[in-house]
Order: structure tokens, then C-alpha cells, then sequence
């Protein structure tokens, strides 16, 4: 447990906002917003006009393509291949544009470059 | 067609096969309660009782995930809405799904870098610990008590088809039983015993649901088209296969359908024993890992159950479900037993079992750690509670939630688990989902936002409901006889959501007292890159 409380003493000699302020940081925020923002509002909406079109178009979704198959089935396994679809999408942009920047920052502030000022916390080694 | 191969189901036969069902059933109780005893033997400090010590892999912990949230809803509840009321219920299965990627984008890994066992421990981060720590408490217990409901609902359908019990006492005995297990699991294994229960179970589902599948799709030559066809032909209703069966009826029900879907894609993420969950895993990455190992796991069991659902109208149909004891809980156990007679049957129903068992053992754990953690710790005791006597308060109110959810599963008999599981759905995107967003990703919310937002949210969901066909005022009322349902829909999610955000805002611009920026700074950054986040603890 002495490991536990550790952590929390190495974080708290931490100035937040000066790594808030910093130009690495601000880019990691962007970058990560600039991706869920988006695709969230993109699910969201095709999600909500498949739930509009069974619930105000079932003579559109009712559509037989092929055999029994209708369009109503088809869009619901749609919302599934898109569903797999951003997931891989959303795994493979951490990989590549948020995990190394973070990784990035964290050790950069486990390496006390942004303690704050004549705050003394060499008891601490990480 | 090929439908006469197989004889037709008589639910009478089931009574023949108590014993066999029993058996299996109590074979899975004993096996899962020596890996039980045995994971628990490193429970030393509050970590390890909650979050498993932060030791699981994100497959481990993404499977575990994927039982906790095949709940008996998914399985008996779907299955036996799409058997009944075809398309409709599929809606279910896609909104269950899409929901996931609300959690992964949005809330999985910033909120396991910022929190350390509750879900309270990250919206009180940077707002004023005790009125937002009760606040999350409260709305933790209270999704958990519908939550609870609901499996304890499937648990009484179960029973009352595989024992033929539909008298009120025999019911309630075994849903006396099923809840004096759930406790023991809870007790003796804490988070590591019931995420490998929920990891066994996972997998014993899906084997279950797969075996169901291949043969259901077998009996049509592999053909959906034919599958969907004999769905068609046994109900008599072209329109099994098209939506609105049973929401297109009136206008009312259709907005009722659109409640229900926003209240399915908004719930996932803001359920607390999904959440905390991601605390059983040591980093912000182990975490991304186990969402998509559980989407993946998911989105797979959920095209099984469309399969099941249209072969259960196709083999079983809507009418012997509707008549059977369990009513359209009891579809999937129908086609079990239509499939693979007795045998299958057995091991489907201990799955089912084991599921309400492993989902219950999930809630009541969380539903304790958030009273023992967020309410007796932080403010009865107001944070000079040592881990021991925390982890005491827990195990003591893991008895009382227990009794809770049998004294509630009594009563709650006979409505779809499904549906049950949408209300709590409906409950934890009004209460947290709006405190969840704000707090990761406005910097200018304030405690009166966050008060409102989830008192407001919790209360109109509530209070809706309670207003509603559900309870009382419709033939399927849970009180038949009196009718106090002025508000017209079933699912609250399509006002109380909305509200819940709206009231998140206006008592944020509201507030004249402004939250500490250095928190605000701190809990951005922590969310983010990870540092000072909770390591896993090693033995």
C-alpha cells in the first residue's frame, strides 16, 4: 500500500496547469478530442436515423432485397460492421497519435520537470 | 419444411427433467465456488476487495465485462422479444451494441486514470467531494436496485418453466436461494472471485448461445432467408419481420420506441457496475484493450441472438412462449429444449442461472463498494475510515443489498428482463451520463451542475416511471389494478435524459462559485496521460 500513497504524494508536487499550459499537452487534448467528438456525433446520428426510419419508415424498411431479407435487417447489421468498424478505427489512432505522446508527458512529469517551485520532493524516486 | 424433423415442444415434458437441470446447475455452483475460494485468497486491502487488485488483463477483464453485461436481459429478455415481437426487439440487441462506443470513445480510459474503485471517485475529482459523492452513491444504488430487479425477474421466469412452479411461494423460495448464493460468491471472493465467475460464465454463454445458433441455422441449410420465413409462417405474421410490430401501434408508442433507443446507446456508458469494471485492470490501455475485447464478444453474441429469437418463433412459436410459465422470458429455454431435448435444455437454463447468479454477484458488489467507499468512508467516517473497516462496512452491506434483491425479485415477476433492463438504462444515462461527459470535458462545470444534473435526472427518471403504464394503469401493470399512469410512455429516457443535460448546464452558467481551476487542471491532465493513476498492486 506504501506504493499506493507514493503515487499520490509525486503527483500532488505536480504544477497541473503549467502542464495544462504546455504546447505538448494542449496537442494531445486536440488531437484526442478532434477524434471522439466527431465520430461520436457520426454514430450517434446514424444511429438515430436507423432508430427514425424503423420507428417512422416501415414501409421503406420492410423492403424485401433478397429472399426474406429486408432492408430493416440489413441496416440493423450495418450498425454492427460500423460498430466493429470505429472501434478498430478509434484503437488504431490511440496506437499511433495519443499513446506516444502520453506516454510522453507522463514521464516527463515522473521525471519532476514540472514540480512546483521550491517545493522539495527528493524523497520521492520513481 | 424441415421443421417436422423435430417434435413440437410440450411444456408439460420439462417437469421430467428437474433433476437433470438441478445437477447441472449445482455442478456449475460447486466448480465456480472452489475457483472462488481460491481467488480469494489474496483479498488482503481495499484494492484487492474491489478491483481485484488492478491484476486482470484487458482480455480477462474485457470477457468479464461481456458476462457482467450478458445479463439474463440479453439472453432470455431479447430472445424472447424478438420471438415474440420480431424486428422490435431486435432493437434491443443494436442499441445494447452501439452503446458500447459511447464507453470507448468517451469514458473508459479517462475514467480509469482518474479514479480509483467508484464511479463517484470521478465526478466528486474536482467538484466538492461530499454533496457529489452522495449524489453518486445515491443514483449508484439506485441503478443497481432496477438492475438487480430485473435479473431477479429473469431468475423467477426461469424457475417458474423449469420446475413448473407458478405458485407465489415456490417462486419466491427460489429466488430466496438464487440471492443466499449471490452473497456467499460476494462475500468470500470479492472483485477477483466474481470477475472469474463472470469470465467463466461469459464464456459458457456464448458457447451455449453458439451451439444454439449453428443448430438452429443447420435445421434451415445455413439459409436466413429461411430461417426468417419459417418465423413467418409459424406466427402467421408477415409482419414478424418488419418493424413496429410492437411499437408502431400509435403515435405514442412510437415516440415510446425512440425513448427506448435513446436511453439504450446512453445507458452503457454511465452504468456503475460497467465502470467500475475498468478499475479492475492496471492501465488506461488495459482498459481500451478489455472494451474492445467486449464489443467484440458482444457484437458476436448479439447476432446470435437474432438467430435464436426468429428460431424460437420459427421452431417453438409465439403462442407455446407466450403460454408457457415464464411467459417471453422462457423462449431461448424452449428452443434449448426443442433442439437438444432434456440435456441441452439443462445446460442452458444452468447458463441462464449462472448468469443472473455472476450479474447479480457484479451489482451487489458494486452497489456495496459505492456505500462502503463514497458514503460510510468519505462522509459518515469523512475519510478517517481505515481499508479493513471500509472493506467491513462492505461485506456488511453485500448482505443488505442481497436481501434487498430478494425481497424486490419477489415482487418483480413476469415483465420481459429485457425491458426491466432498459428502465435501469433509461435511470443511469439520466443520472450519470451528463456528470460523466461535463466532468471529463467542460471545464466550466460546477458542483450545482453536477447536484442538479443527477438529482434532476434521477428523480424525473424515477418519478416517470413511476408514472407509467409500467407500474400502473395497463393490463402487464406491475399494479394491474390501479391507474395513476399519466405519463404515457414506458421508457422515461426521451424527457429525463435531455433534462438531466440541460439541468447539467443551467447549473453550471447558474453558479456564482467557481471550481478550483488547479483541479480542473490536474483532472484534465490525469484523464489524458495517466499520470498518478492507480497502479495495480502486487503481491
Amino acid at each position: 500500500m506504501g506504493h499506493e500513497a507514493q503515487e499520490t504524494d509525486a503527483a500532488a508536487a505536480v504544477d497541473f496547469k503549467e502542464v495544462q499550459s504546455t504546447e505538448r499537452f494542449q496537442e494531445l487534448r486536440t488531437r484526442h478530442r478532434s477524434f471522439v467528438f466527431p465520430m461520436t456525433i457520426a454514430f450517434l446520428l446514424w444511429y438515430f436515423a436507423y432508430v427514425l426510419l424503423a420507428d417512422y419508415a416501415v414501409g421503406f424498411m420492410s423492403t424485401k432485397v433478397w429472399g426474406n431479407i429486408n432492408i430493416g435487417l440489413i441496416m440493423g447489421l450495418l450498425q454492427f460492421v460500423t460498430t466493429f468498424a470505429i472501434t478498430g478505427w478509434y484503437v488504431s489512432y490511440s496506437n499511433r497519435r495519443l499513446d506516444p505522446i502520453a506516454a510522453e508527458i507522463r514521464h516527463e512529469i515522473e521525471g519532476h520537470e514540472f514540480d512546483k517551485h521550491g517545493n522539495n520532493i527528493t524523497g520521492v524516486t520513481k | 419444411m424441415t421443421t417436422l424433423m423435430v417434435p413440437a415442444v410440450n411444456v408439460a415434458d420439462l417437469k421430467d427433467t428437474t433433476l437433470l437441470n438441478m445437477g447441472i446447475f449445482g455442478l456449475f455452483v460447486a466448480i465456480t465456488m472452489v475457483i472462488v475460494i481460491r481467488a480469494s485468497r489474496n483479498n488482503k486491502t481495499a484494492a484487492d476487495y474491489y478491483a481485484a487488485g488492478r491484476s486482470f488483463t484487458g482480455p480477462q477483464n474485457g470477457t468479464a465485462i461481456a458476462g457482467d453485461y450478458l445479463s439474463a436481459a440479453s439472453f432470455l429478455g431479447i430472445t424472447g422479444a424478438i420471438a415474440i415481437n420480431g424486428y422490435d426487439g431486435f432493437m434491443y440487441s443494436i442499441g445494447f451494441l452501439v452503446a458500447w462506443l459511447v464507453a470507448l470513445l468517451l469514458v473508459a480510459e479517462l475514467l480509469r486514470n482518474t479514479g480509483k474503485f467508484t464511479m463517484a471517485d470521478v465526478l466528486s475529482f474536482r467538484l466538492k467531494q461530499r454533496p457529489v459523492r452522495i449524489a453518486a452513491a445515491i443514483s449508484t444504488l439506485a441503478v443497481c436496485f432496477f438492475y438487480l430487479l430485473a435479473q431477479m425477474a429473469g431468475a423467477g421466469s426461469l424457475i417458474s418453466l423449469l420446475l413448473g412452479i407458478s405458485d407465489w411461494g415456490g417462486q419466491a423460495l427460489v429466488i430466496i436461494v438464487v440471492g443466499a448464493l449471490m452473497i456467499m460468491y460476494v462475500l468470500i471472493g470479492g472483485m477477483k472471485g466474481t470477475t472469474w465467475v463472470q469470465i467463466i460464465k461469459a464464456m459458457l454463454l456464448i458457447a451455449g448461445a453458439a451451439v444454439m445458433t449453428f443448430w438452429v441455422l443447420a435445421i434451415y441449410g445455413f439459409n436466413m432467408s429461411d430461417l426468417l420465413g419459417g418465423a413467418v409462417e409459424t406466427s402467421g405474421n408477415p409482419n414478424m419481420l418488419n418493424p413496429g410490430l410492437q411499437y408502431g401501434k400509435t403515435e405514442t408508442s412510437k415516440l415510446d420506441f425512440m425513448s427506448l433507443g435513446l436511453a439504450l446507446v446512453l445507458g452503457t456508458a454511465a452504468l456503475p457496475h460497467v465502470l467500475m469494471r475498468f478499475y479492475t485492470v492496471p492501465t488506461a490501455k488495459e482498459a481500451r484493450k478489455s472494451v474492445v475485447w467486449s464489443i467484440g464478444l458482444i457484437g458476436l453474441f448479439y447476432l446470435f441472438t437474432l438467430v435464436l429469437g426468429y428460431g424460437a418463433a420459427a421452431l417453438v412459436g409465439a403462442e407455446t412462449i407466450k403460454a408457457a410459465p415464464g411467459g417471453v422470458n422462457s423462449a431461448a429455454p424452449l428452443l434449448a429444449f426443442h433442439l437438444g431435448g432434456p440435456l441441452l435444455l439443462g445446460f442452458i437454463s444452468a447458463v441462464a442461472f449462472a448468469t443472473i447468479l455472476a450479474v447479480v454477484a457484479g451489482l451487489t458488489i458494486t452497489a456495496a463498494a459505492s456505500f462502503a467507499h463514497d458514503i460510510y468512508a468519505s462522509v459518515i467516517a469523512k475519510g478517517k475510515a481505515d481499508a479493513d473497516t471500509e472493506v467491513k462496512v462492505a461485506r456488511r452491506t453485500v448482505v443488505v443489498i442481497g436481501l434487498l434483491a430478494i425481497a424486490g425479485g419477489i415482487f418483480a415477476n413476469g415483465q420481459n428482463v429485457a425491458f426491466l433492463v432498459a428502465l435501469a438504462f433509461a435511470v443511469a444515462a439520466s443520472a450519470n451520463l451528463p456528470t460523466i461527459v461535463y466532468s471529463l470535458y467542460w471545464r466550466k462545470f460546477t458542483t450545482q451542475g453536477a447536484l442538479w444534473s443527477m438529482y434532476g435526472g434521477l428523480g424525473s427518471a424515477i418519478i416517470l416511471i413511476a408514472l407509467s403504464p409500467v407500474v400502473s394503469g395497463a393490463k402487464t401493470s406491475m399494479i394491474p389494478g390501479a391507474n395513476f399512469a399519466i405519463f404515457p410512455l414506458s421508457n422515461p429516457g426521451i424527457v429525463s435524459i435531455p433534462l438531466a443535460f440541460f439541468l447539467g448546464w443551467l447549473g453550471s452558467v447558474l453558479d456564482k462559485k467557481l471550481e478550483d481551476t488547479t483541479k480542473q487542471a490536474e483532472m484534465e491532465v490525469r484523464s489524458l496521460t495517466g499520470v498518478g493513476a492507480e497502479k495495480a498492486t502486487d503481491h
